[in-house]
């Protein structure tokens, strides 16, 4: 069923991380990160960083600290398993560092109709602020919603 | 640093070893992203696919490698990809990115970089471009 315009302008949860070197060097294990910069705390004081820094794309990872991260899918009347991501866009103001405390706020922002209504792509923008209230980066991320049941 | 990206240049490409299902676990734990079609085959193909497939942000994440492997990370000023088709488990993903242009931005001097991610059958699994900022001729 197609989803109703009226999503446009919903808030999404908002999550929160305080970030840990532990999980950041585990996020590095996992890409293949081996520059110390990012695993080692000296090297990272060295090249001018407070703290290990975060990677670019581990700001993505915090709208994931929720216990059901995808809850605001079924809450518009979308299933998750006939969710891709389309598309992400990551916009940064500074570099966010481990002990770092995290925020990221969100609202869904466009709904469009593809392929006869086969597919919608449906867009989040999230902003990142820091203990602080800073801002640290802001997100986009489009999700395409697949509708196999619509009839050419 | 001195960073004199000029229109034309290409990035260093990164290319990454087979993605095992062990990179598929631990990105689904360091990234948070729990979803089983990344990282058990019972659910994979219970939503219809023949196996786990890689988290497209794992993809992306070897794109902000072959930048920060190349650029001090606070130059990045944005990092933007579309996925394109799915990256299957075993796939080794080659990340290449592309100067397209140098320009003005908001009192900055800017590279425009244009990213793709392949696998080695050809297949193009992202596109994307990043906005990295370089320093004026006079500052070299």
């Amino acid at each position: 069923m197609a989803l109703d315009p009226s999503v446009i302008g919903t808030e999404v949860p908002e999550a929160r991380m305080l970030v840990e070197r532990g999980r950041l060097r585990l996020f590095c294990k996992a890409i293949g990160e081996t520059d110390p910069v990012y695993l080692d705390v000296d090297a990272a004081r060295a090249a001018g960083h407070p703290d290990l820094p975060v990677p670019p794309t581990f700001l993505c990872s915090i709208q994931n600290e929720r216990p059901d991260p995808l809850d605001w899918l079924p809450a518009i009347g979308v299933d998750p398993l006939r969710v891709l991501h389309g598309e992400q866009s990551c916009v940064y103001h500074a570099v966010a560092h481990a002990r770092d405390e995290l925020t990221v706020r969100g609202r869904l922002t466009d709904l469009t109709v593809k392929k006869n209504g086969h597919l919608e792509l449906l867009t989040r923008e999230s902003v990142v602020t820091d203990g602080e209230g800073n801002t640290v980066a802001e997100l986009r991320d489009t999700v395409v919603v697949r509708h196999p049941e619509v009839v050419r | 640093m001195s960073l004199p990206l000029e229109a034309g240049d290409e990035l260093t490409p990164l290319r990454v070893d087979p993605i095992s299902r062990t990179a598929l676990a631990l990105f689904a734990g360091g990234s948070g992203d729990h979803n089983p079609v990344h990282i058990d085959s019972d659910a994979a193909r219970a939503a219809g696919m023949d196996d786990v497939f890689a988290h497209g942000m794992l993809s992306m994440a070897y794109l902000g490698r072959l930048l920060t492997r190349q650029v001090p990370q606070e130059r990045i000023r944005s990092l933007r990809v579309r996925f394109t088709a799915v990256t299957p488990v075993h796939a080794s993903p080659v990340c290449t990115g592309r100067v397209v242009s140098v320009g003005e931005h908001d009192g900055e001097l800017r590279a425009s970089v244009e990213l793709t991610v392949r696998l080695s059958d050809g297949t193009t699994t992202l596109v994307g471009d990043a906005s990295i900022a370089v320093d004026r001729p006079a500052e070299r």
